[in-house]
């Protein structure tokens, strides 16, 4: 075995490891998620033909969804189709929810990517400055800001923005339909106020975590210890203290998927955008129960899949991390 | 107490006044609101005026005294489910700690499933497959935010659990819940009175989120977070009115996480 094959042994089988558990973890909740349906108090086949269904009805509307099977065999056959692209037909209205689905994934993560293409740099830069400057002026303002942007429901912010963009400036449609405009700029446009909201909720969140995982390094003794040989303020921070910052900031940053996932449900219904997230919504307003599963465990998917790649990315930036004893 | 109202920051001070005032608000709620809850007592969508000062919502009822009530609504059914919450997520994590072996591992196995998928996603699965209703809101709620609660307490009745005046009461033969009770809580109860806290302003927010979806308290109630989505439309002619029930979950969240904030600056002797 060569010498730098030796060196890089460790991080795929660490990378294997960590997809192993992502993998499991996305098995659980796939049962979770087919569980829900099944451990119903009701029948659900009652439930949607309702009360007035002849017992023959509901007994043919149950043999249809293939409620009539035992629990595991009807478990591998839904995991089985969705992994062949097949989500089952919604009750709503008798389309494949993969062809709901198609049109509206793709929304979903031209906005929330849009979003995660500001508010990144943005809150790990401000979270910086603030703990570099710790106790001024900035930093208390910075504090206070946050701490209130974090306190307000999303569809707060949104509507505050809409109020002003929108209604009284003209600037933005109020309603963002980016269409199939073939031109970038365009749907940038549209989607603009749902994307801002979305960095605002997810910036104020991301920036405090980054300055408490900044200033956490900055206490550590190797940073005093530098400052007191002599070396440059800004030195000490690009040399000594982010390169040991960076693994808690990706961190930081996968953590922080979490509120633009929840932020993009509430947004889309705001500014009724044809995403996932306003999918879901409706169904469960309907009960429309196969497409819930659906965008649930589209959802949970990318969550899990996200936090993986920050995961492997931490441990990879962290040399430490590579040989756990 | 006065030395602790002395070295108050004046946002804390804010926090508590304002939360003081929203809990008198909700608690006279019967008296201090002009109209009744469900009262349709004008047109739709009337102007502010001296009859109605903040204007009638979509179906002509009194927006201020609705105001008022969701005061009582909103609030009341979050602190009842950060209450449930916190009973859970307290009770498990301490049983976890003090037991150990398959009772932790199975426990803390569980949370780290619910917590590998965002909370809001989980919940709108379970409401869709239990049905609207306070209730169930309440409950699933509570379920799903109890995990953060039990992985604190764990983590810090944890460390009680190694001390020497622990094992001097497993010695002499004290029962679980006794050492629970008498040496673990006590030391651990400033951490949980914190995030007490911070649950509840989570909470909250959920709870007026999935209210702004429509799964929230059924409909003659008032509720803020139904309260934005009924008048939204109002927004687009440029009127504020449905911003004022998101405000006033907006200014209570903020007061109690300034008063949070103050708490854990406090707790943990500061690391800034």
């Amino acid at each position: 075995m060569s010498a730098a094959e030796a060196r890089r042994r460790p991080i795929l089988r660490m990378i294997a490891g960590r997809l192993g558990i992502g993998v499991f973890t996305l098995f659980v909740i796939s049962v979770l998620i087919f569980l829900a349906v099944s451990l119903l108090p009701g029948d659900i086949a009652q439930q949607v033909l309702g009360q007035s269904a002849t017992p023959e009805t509901v007994a043919a509307f149950r043999r249809e969804l293939g409620l009539d099977q035992p629990l595991a065999w009807r478990y591998l056959d839904w995991v089985g189709g969705v992994l062949s692209g097949d989500f089952g037909r919604s009750l709503a209205n008798g389309r494949p929810v993969a062809d709901l689905l198609a049109a509206r994934l793709g929304n979903t993560l031209f906005l929330a990517a849009y979003a995660a293409v500001i508010a990144v740099p943005l809150a790990v830069g401000l979270g910086l400055l603030a703990a570099l400057w710790r106790g001024s002026w900035f930093d208390r303002i910075a504090n206070v800001a946050t701490l209130s942007a974090i306190s307000f429901p999303e569809f707060f912010i949104a509507y505050i923005l809409m109020f002003w963009l929108s209604v009284r400036m003209g600037w933005f449609p109020s309603i963002a339909d980016p269409g199939a405009s073939p031109r970038l700029a365009e749907m940038l446009g549209r989607a603009f106020l749902p994307a801002i909201t979305l960095v605002l909720v997810v910036t104020a969140h991301m920036m405090r975590m980054t300055r408490a995982a900044v200033v956490n390094v900055l206490g550590a003794p190797y940073v005093t210890m530098a400052r007191l040989k002599g070396v440059s303020r800004w030195r000490v921070v690009t040399r000594h203290a982010l390169p040991n910052a960076l693994a808690p900031i990706v961190n930081v940053v996968a953590l922080n998927v979490a509120w633009l996932i929840t932020g993009v449900v509430i947004v889309e219904v705001v500014f009724v955008y044809p995403g996932l997230g306003q999918l879901m919504v409706d169904s469960v307003t309907n009960r429309d129960i196969p497409v819930v599963q659906a965008c649930a465990l589209i959802f949970a998917a990318v969550y899990i899949l996200l936090n993986l790649l920050a995961d492997v990315l931490a441990i990879a930036t962290n040399p430490r991390l590579l040989h756990p004893r | 107490m006065i030395r602790m109202l002395k070295t108050m920051p004046p946002t804390a001070i804010l926090g508590v006044l304002v939360i003081a005032a929203y809990a008198v608000i909700a608690l006279f709620a019967p008296l201090l609101a002009p109209h009744a809850e469900a009262q349709i007592v004008g047109a739709q969508f009337e102007p502010w005026s001296a009859a109605y000062p903040l204007g009638t919502d979509t179906l002509g009822r009194d927006m201020l005294s609705r105001l008022i009530w969701g005061a009582r609504n909103t609030v009341g059914v979050a602190l009842v489910t950060t209450a449930l919450a916190f009973g859970i997520g307290a009770i498990a994590g301490l049983l976890a700690a003090a037991l150990g072996g398959w009772v932790d591992l199975a426990l803390s196995r569980l949370v780290d499933v619910l917590m590998a998928v965002p909370a809001l996603i989980l919940t709108l699965l379970a409401l869709s497959a239990l049905g609207p209703g306070v209730a169930n809101l309440i409950v699933v709620v509570a379920i799903l935010d109890s995990t953060r609660v039990f992985r604190l307490a764990r983590a810090t009745a944890m460390n009680v659990m190694v001390m020497d005046y622990v094992e001097a009461a497993q010695l002499r033969g004290e029962g679980t819940w006794w050492i629970i009770s008498r040496e673990v809580l006590p030391n651990i109860s400033a951490p949980l009175i914190a995030e007490f806290g911070l649950r509840f302003c989570f909470v909250f927010l959920t709870i007026s989120a999935l209210s702004f979806l429509g799964l929230g308290l059924p409909p003659p109630m008032a509720d803020w977070g139904a309260m934005v989505r009924d008048n939204a439309a109002l927004i687009t002619f440029g009127d504020i009115t449905p911003l004022l029930p998101a405000a006033c979950i907006a200014v209570l969240t903020v007061s109690v996480n300034f008063v949070v904030d103050w708490m854990l600056h406090r707790a943990s002797g500061l690391k800034d």
